[in-house]
């Protein structure tokens, strides 16, 4: 059913919009987002997508129209990276609060300063907290069932969140990789029509982002908090039916070669995809590592982690941001709260790599988990700087 | 929203805390926030509407007699009326005089 092409991964996203039948879409270009948008306006421009395209002056405007027309109704995506998604953040955490569902990919790049063009996690983490569904991508195939998947589950009814997804700039977004196309019946069967609980409309007036004033803030935040919690069956039923759908089965958490692993490294991303082949080479050294990928970042999936490590004795987890003056990367943190409950846990050390596109070879996993053996105690270092 | 605000739970609120039913600022008491208070004398107004059109929240009445009388409920006292007035017939007083 499904047909295999070779095709960039920036084409594959953009095309599985156009398939996903959005309405509005709003960017301001910005690499390594670039080559999404601008397949997309080309779909537009040439008659193949029924969409609005609406270049705005700027990130911040790009959020607030993806906001209105999400208001009003329409399937909504946008796209971003880096200083783009810092400068549109302001809606970004509104849109989440308003209850907007939307789609956005953000293809990943470091913050200022230095300027860096290139992939790390840094602007992703800035928002970590900012109520949006947020998904790691590996590889191309998973970036382009994503789009469905993300419109899917952010209209969803019983979820009405809006749905990020990360890929890494460059080393995702222009590459060129086997893609399997969804025929159009079958996205039409996955993804109906959105149905928004409220929008605006003369003939129903409502209004959205009416001031709370402290007697029912509380009260609100306390709503958006119990409404993200009751996500997770929601996305994992999306991905189930994905795979029904397709074949291809999504979790929050993809193992490799954890059965009896003692030392399990931890990614999230594109890197995953490296680190599986240091955890090959390592593995015919008998030495017993697994890896543990995180797909689904936001709502954290605490329990699949603490299964997914329960046989291991040293967790080394990669981070591609820092957290100034914090306990280490955001993902150290997040696995470390994770583990602490537990009565015996492992031992969590934390590698801070790949910053600004520098290059994280197999072999650096190698060496990564050497260290990690010898060197005891809790800790997070930056690894492969020239001292 | 029937329920007085102090008695409003996280369930009641509208998904997106939508407010679905239009106009219903009108019965938020901005009058609340008020430091000072305009008195009005009567015998020093012309008639004139100066306060009416400046007004920043329609807080004041033009009666069929041609004057004026401040509605409380929403005056927040911000003193433009006064500030605006030709003859000096409004002024301003500490809520507690």
């Amino acid at each position: 059913m499904a047909t295999r092409v070779g095709m960039e991964v920036s084409i594959a996203a953009a095309e599985a919009v156009k398939q996903a039948n959005a309405d509005i879409i709003a960017a301001y270009p910005i690499t390594p987002q670039t080559h999404i948008v601008e397949h997309l306006s080309e779909l537009v421009n040439d008659g193949e997508l029924d969409a609005e395209f609406i270049p705005v002056e700027s990130e911040h405007s790009a959020m607030s129209v993806c906001a209105g027309s999400s208001a009003a109704g329409a399937r909504t995506f946008t796209c971003t990276s880096s200083q783009g998604l810092i400068l549109m953040s302001e809606i970004v955490y509104a849109v989440a609060s308003l209850r907007l569902p939307m789609l956005m990919i953000l293809a990943n790049r470091s913050l200022n300063s230095p300027l860096s063009i290139w992939n790390d996690h840094s602007d992703v983490m800035s928002v970590r907290d900012c109520g949006w569904i947020q998904v790691f991508m590996e590889n191309g195939q998973e970036v382009y069932d994503h789009v469905f998947i993300g419109f899917r589950v952010a209209e969803d009814r019983n979820v009405i969140i809006p749905f990020m997804m990360n890929i890494d700039g460059f080393m995702l977004t222009h590459v060129i990789e086997p893609i399997g196309l969804l025929e159009q019946e079958v996205v039409d069967r996955y993804l109906p029509p959105f149905q928004p609980l409220y929008r605006l409309h003369p003939n129903n007036p409502v209004t959205m982002g009416a001031f709370g004033p402290p007697i029912l803030f509380t009260e609100a935040k306390k709503a958006q908090d119990e409404a993200f919690n009751k996500t997770m069956p929601h996305i994992i039923k999306a991905w189930q039916e994905f795979g029904d759908l397709t074949g291809r089965y999504y979790h929050p958490i993809e193992t490799y070669r954890t059965d009896e692993a003692k030392i399990v490294i931890i990614t999230q991303g594109s890197l995953g995809e490296t680190a599986s082949i240091g955890i090959d080479m390592m593995r015919e050294e008998k030495e017993p590592v697994g890896l543990v990928k995180i797909r689904l970042w936001r709502p954290f999936p605490f329990a699949e982690l603490r299964e997914a490590v329960k046989e291991a004795e040293l967790v080394v987890v990669m981070d591609r941001a820092i957290s100034y003056g914090g306990p280490g990367g955001p993902l150290a943190g997040e696995v470390r709260s994770a583990l602490y409950p537990q009565e015996s846990r492992p031992r969590v050390a934390n590698f801070i790599i790949g910053l600004g596109g520098r290059d994280v070879a197999p072999e650096d996993f190698v060496q990564m988990v050497q260290q990690a053996k010898a060197q005891p105690g809790e800790w997070y270092e930056i690894y492969g700087v020239r001292e | 929203m029937a329920k007085p605000e102090n008695e409003i739970t996280w369930r009641d609120l509208e998904v997106g805390i939508v407010v679905n039913e239009p106009g219903n600022a009108s019965v938020y008491c901005t009058g609340d926030w008020r430091s000072q208070r305009p008195v009005y004398a009567t015998e020093r107004c012309i008639k004139c509407g100066t306060c009416y059109i400046y007004c920043p929240d329609m807080a004041i009445k033009i009666l069929r007699d041609g004057y004026i009388e401040h509605d409380l409920y929403y005056c927040k006292g911000c003193g433009i009326c006064a500030q605006e007035c030709p003859t000096g017939a409004i002024t301003m007083v500490e809520e507690e005089e």
